[in-house]
């Protein structure tokens, strides 16, 4: 590039600069008494790029909705947006809007639309940052936008029961967005994406809440790291998407019969790593998934580690330590084809005579007690009874019912 | 009452006496003690305690229940023939022999437990429900033991029957429940599978320890009426009411046959 292109550029970016300084500081102050006493008044002053200061108070009436792209509203002493049990609070109409330090409450039910406390529609780059959300239906929803950020809130419902509640974070048909650091309880799904590709979910502590912590629907190429699932009603479902990773996430306490720490249901070619499934009625339970790498995961005092139903190909299970489960595998089938090669089993009795580290025997984690199970739930009741033991070890003697699945290279010492 | 303090005193004197005995308490304190020392968390301790429990405690109440009634033989004809009630020797001779079983167990069992029981995770609340069922089933075993005994005058014989009577609890009743529930899988079998779990102390006591530990999550997956029973309080209530039932109804069968016999 020339020197004279190089002035060019230096010159449009002092013009730049000149320019936006004196707009990007209006700052409109909402105070309650004041000139500017709600929202609604100040964004019919804002021009785009404007800062919205909203002062402590708690404001009512009518929804809100911004049009001003660039707009900044910032609440100070956490202003209070309250809803009366009647409607949405805000909807975003514009382009990288910020949003921070508010906090909206008490939406109300409704059984006519998915009412939101925070609506962002048909935008993109906005920032959700930092604000509080009490008794919302659906806390933040992001419908048809795209590059938006959740970052940081904490959402907090009554865990109302499923048919009269709605979602934490709801991505509709928003790709890229980033949802990060939130915290949720009592909503129905914490966290849930629905056709919003290449999108991220990260550090986020879904609790408690009645259906899932995570509910993940024909959303590809997502990522979700280090969040923490925890006693939600039925654990983690993530479906009919491809090429997820999933990484570093605690899947904890999803207790019943269809809870699940984590469902995968017709996912292809997906990462699931370092993952730590504890106290779960069933750890990870595959239906259709196929492709997937399983590694370095810790199963930790779940009922069943993983079920691994007959439609589910092709995965391979390394590294991974499965450590007081009452089932370390179980499945509905003889023919698996799934493998197993160098996990840590608390159950494995062989020995290392070449010294390589993984044990010369196969460690078979079928159960034959666990396919009886798998056909007659109420067997359960024989859980730890001498005679469950008696006929593992006569299924060791001579296999005939238990799938050939094995372990030829069960690792001698666990791995972390 | 007297009668039966001082039949009771002596079989105690004589049971502790008795190398088998010490042997039986020491050992469950060498088990509860390496479990805790090398058994992992404090879930998988109280796992394994439960299995060594459940094995060992009945075997060993029925084989040395037999034998004992069996070798108090004489001492009992002897006692018989004083002016004292049947009534008061048999409580005599059946405490005196129960009763050290127990203590032998809680004493096994017990003693790591308050010595480690602080520095574990293990669940305090199972592994009292552990020791407390351990107890009741000594007190099963013992009155069948001696059920048994009253009824076999050969001591072999006696023995074989006992033995039988284990293994027809512990292993043969749990595998008919399998192989039925197999069967009629398709039928709804959850009630007559709960009546099943009542009628046999081992499985009782298996169930009331599993469902105070988190393993009640597991059990809920089974159906509503599993959850309904084992996933509330209302569970270990019935599982503790008929373990008491268990503990006391073998106590009235031997006493009928201990009253009827002809010495």
């Amino acid at each position: 590039m020339s020197g004279r292109a190089w002035c060019g550029v230096g010159l449009v970016a002092v013009a730049a600069i000149a320019l936006s300084a004196p707009l990007g500081a209006q700052r409109i102050v909402v105070r309650p008494g004041s000139a500017v006493p709600t929202l609604a008044v100040a964004l019919e002053q804002a021009v785009p790029g404007a800062t919205i200061v909203v002062t402590a108070g708690t404001y009512k009436g009518p929804t809100i909705t911004v049009t001003v792209p660039r707009l900044t509203i910032l609440g100070e002493g956490w202003p209070t947006f309250d809803g009366e049990g009647e409607r949405e609070l805000l909807v975003i109409r514009a382009d990288s809007v910020t949003v921070r330090g508010l906090t909206f409450s008490n939406t109300g039910v409704s059984q006519m639309q998915d009412r939101a406390a925070l609506r962002v529609i048909e935008s993109r780059g906005c920032l959700i940052d930092g604000n509080r959300f009490r008794d919302a239906l659906f806390a933040v929803y992001l419908q048809r936008s795209t590059g938006c950020e959740v970052r940081g809130n904490d959402i907090r419902a009554a865990g109302r029961e499923e048919t009269r509640n709605g979602n934490g974070v709801h991505l509709w048909y928003s790709p890229d967005s980033r949802v990060i650091d939130n915290t949720i309880r009592g909503q129905r799904d914490g966290i849930y994406f629905e056709f919003s590709d290449g999108s991220l979910a990260r550090g986020n502590v879904s609790e408690g809440n009645r259906r899932y912590g995570l509910h993940f629907m024909f959303s590809d190429s997502c990522r979700y790291e280090r969040n923490r699932f925890k006693g939600n009603g039925a654990g983690v479902a993530v479906m009919y998407s491809k090429h997820i990773v999933m990484d570093g996430n605690g899947f904890l306490d999803a207790t019943g019969s269809g809870a699940y720490g984590l469902l995968l249901k017709e996912i292809t070619d997906g990462v699931l790593v370092r993952n730590h499934f504890e106290g779960n009625s069933v750890g990870l339970l595959m239906e259709g998934a196929s492709r997937l790498e399983i590694r370095d995961n810790d199963f930790r005092r779940n009922g069943w580690a993983v079920r691994l139903m007959a439609d589910a190909e092709d995965s391979h299970f390394t590294g991974n330590i499965f450590a007081g489960n009452a089932f370390d595998v179980a499945t509905n089938s003889r023919t698996l084809r799934s493998d197993f090669t160098g996990n840590w089993w608390d159950a494995y009795r062989g020995y290392d005579l070449d010294r390589d580290g993984s044990g010369d025997v196969p460690f078979r984690p079928v159960r034959f007690f666990a396919l009886v199970v798998e056909r007659h739930p109420e067997a359960l009741m024989m859980l730890r009874s001498p005679v469950t033991s008696l006929l593992d070890i006569a299924e060791r003697v001579f296999p005939v019912l238990t799938p050939a699945l094995a372990d030829p290279r069960p690792l001698m010492r666990t791995p972390r | 009452m007297s009668t039966v303090s001082l039949v009771l005193r002596a079989g105690v004197r004589d049971l502790l006496r008795s190398r088998w005995l010490l042997a039986y308490g020491a050992g469950f304190w060498a088990v509860t003690e390496a479990l805790f020392l090398f058994g992992g968390s404090g879930q998988q301790v109280v796992l394994s305690l439960l299995n060594a429990m459940l094995l060992l405690v009945p075997l060993v109440a029925l084989v040395f229940g037999t034998a004992h009634v069996h070798a108090s033989r004489e001492f009992t004809e002897l006692l018989l023939s004083q002016p004292l009630s049947r009534r008061s020797v048999f409580f005599g001779l059946y405490l005196g022999m129960a009763l050290p079983l127990t203590g032998a167990f809680l004493v096994g069992v017990g003693v790591p437990l308050l010595l480690h029981g602080a520095a574990t995770d293990a669940p305090r609340l199972a592994l009292g429900l552990l020791a407390a069922s351990g107890a009741l089933l000594t007190l099963t075993f013992a009155a069948i033991a001696m059920v048994i005994a009253l009824g076999v005058d050969d001591r072999l014989r006696a023995m074989a029957r006992a033995l039988a009577a284990w293994f027809a609890l512990t292993v043969a009743y749990d595998g008919i429940v399998l192989a039925v529930v197999s069967a009629f899988g398709d039928w709804p079998i959850e009630r007559p599978m709960l009546a099943a779990m009542l009628g046999n102390p081992i499985d009782l006591a298996r169930l009331l320890v599993l469902t105070s530990l988190d393993a009640t999550a597991l059990l809920g997956y089974t159906g509503a009426l599993f959850r309904q029973v084992f996933g509330t309080a209302l569970g270990p209530v019935i599982a503790i009411t008929a373990l008491l039932l268990w503990a006391v109804l073998p106590v009235f069968v031997a006493r009928r046959s201990f009253l009827r016999r002809d010495f």
